[in-house]
């Protein structure tokens, strides 16, 4: 059956990715120091008031995400560049949109991970309380996740053949990152405060439909990005 | 055209260019399966463009070109599925053991994962089957790629510079698994800028100059029998 031919594909992309990640570990460590690195500046730079901190924990949390994740998204297709690898796996004869879902589920965990360090930093350094309506926050924080890897990997994979990525990649990025990001900054700054407009719904449910439209049109559109 | 072709390459004037610099200007050219043919010609003559023009890897801006009856452009997977391409890099993945490599390729192919041991054995990498390729040379990442390359059991291959960085033993083997896909009824086209690891090999060789093909000829050894080729079994014990 032809779901479960990709499926083994997109997994056996995804541990490939996972699998060099782990070994070379330099790409998780500098990532995740990173996110934690732009956490602090804006500690400092909000100065030591402890309510401004707590307005602006949601905001410092998700662009230290967004900025540290470029750093990764470039990576995971770093790897299949530095030795031509590439080549063979565009080579491989099946449904090319299966390498960016590999690649998606890579990242998604790597992104996971990262999100967690950033956030129990965030937590500490910004003196917030963690709110009674924490599951909700958590499924908040993983469709922002979602949004933020699929977009960025999308986008590295696009980039990746040019000489100048690293510059590139942010450019295509950040302004269509805008809607999720707002969302995700606004969703999380309610629930942190105990959503007393009961705005953080129409927060999920734009990300929701983001995450479903952006998911499908990454796949659909790959085979023509990835193209010579 | 879907049916299977008599012809194991069918190039129609093909044409390729990379900005305003044309690198394929009309190439045509029949392979016939169970042909070796080498394509020669000095640096940026085009032969490595064609060689990934007929791989899918990439697409011509002019002409056509089909694989055993698959148009390269509109029947992509299809070619992909007889195709084995071995690039000049070895395009494998450092942090991977050898073994791991393998795996990747095979659970990519849809194979099974057993037998890759063996696999390594032919090429002469048993013994480092569980080192990470970062370690590797030229010579053993190109005996690698070959490995991986077989496992697609592919009915054209299209080299690269088969024989850079490979020495004797492994040019043997370059030369065994060459014989074994002509002897099944395949056909390969080598990118070759010395011909004489290629000794024996060659049906015919052609000259592409500024994106053309200016000669054609017999290869040097076009009247050996394919019985004097190395097989891979002998190739394996030279090692």
């Amino acid at each position: 059956m032809a779901w479960r031919e990709d499926w083994r594909r997109v997994r056996v992309i995804a541990w490939k990715d996972i699998t060099t990640e782990r070994r070379s570990k330099a790409g998780f460590n500098s990532v995740a120091a990173l996110a934690v690195t732009i956490l602090v500046l804006f500690g400092f730079a909000l100065g030591p008031e402890a309510q401004a901190l707590r307005d602006a924990a949601a905001g410092a949390v998700w662009l230290a995400a967004l900025f540290a994740g470029v750093l990764a998204f470039n990576r995971s297709f770093q790897v299949e560049l530095e030795s031509g690898a590439i080549e063979p796996l565009l080579l491989y004869p099946g449904s090319r949109w299966t390498i960016l879902a590999g690649k998606l589920l890579a990242n998604a965990l790597f992104v996971g991970l990262m999100l967690a360090i950033v956030v129990i930093v965030g937590v500490t350094l910004f003196q917030v309380t963690i709110p009674k309506a924490w599951p909700s926050l958590l499924g908040l924080f993983a469709l922002g996740a979602v949004g933020l890897v699929v977009l960025g990997t999308f986008y590295a994979a696009m980039s990746s053949r040019t000489r100048a990525r690293e510059v590139l990649l942010p450019l295509l990025l950040f302004p269509m990152l805008v809607p999720v990001l707002l969302a995700a900054i606004s969703g999380s700054k309610a629930l942190l405060t105990g959503d007393l407009m009961h705005e953080a719904g129409a927060w999920i449910r734009l990300l929701v439909a983001y995450d479903i439209v952006f998911v499908s049109a990454t796949l659909l559109a790959f085979e023509h990005v990835i193209e010579a | 055209m879907n049916a299977e072709s008599s012809l194991a390459v069918d190039a129609q004037r093909i044409a390729r260019r990379f900005g305003a610099r044309w690198c394929l200007r009309g190439v045509s050219l029949q392979v016939r399966p169970g042909e070796v043919v080498g394509l020669a010609g000095a640096n940026g003559s085009g032969k490595t463009t064609f060689l990934r023009v007929l791989s899918t890897l990439l697409k011509p801006n002019a002409g056509a070109a089909r694989v055993y009856g698959h148009d390269v452009t509109r029947a992509a997977d299809d070619v992909r599925r007889h195709v084995g391409f071995l690039a000049h890099t070895a395009g494998l993945y450092d942090d991977l053991t050898a073994l791991e490599n393998l795996r990747f390729a095979a659970e990519m192919l849809g194979r099974s994962p057993e037998g890759l041991e063996a696999s390594l054995d032919r090429v002469g990498l048993a013994r480092v089957a569980n080192d990470r390729v970062r370690g590797f040379s030229a010579g053993m990442q190109r005996r690698l790629a070959l490995a991986r390359l077989m496992l697609m059991h592919p009915r054209l291959l299209l080299l690269d510079e088969p024989y850079a960085n490979l020495d004797a033993a492994g040019i043997d083997i370059m030369n065994a698994v060459i014989t074994e896909v002509r002897n099944a009824g395949g056909a390969a086209l080598l990118v070759l800028h010395e011909l004489a690891p290629a000794a024996g090999m060659l049906d015919r060789v052609l000259t592409l100059v500024d994106g053309r093909i200016a000669a054609e000829g017999d290869g040097p050894a076009a009247n050996a029998p394919t019985a004097s080729a190395p097989t891979l079994a002998s190739a394996a014990g030279a090692r």
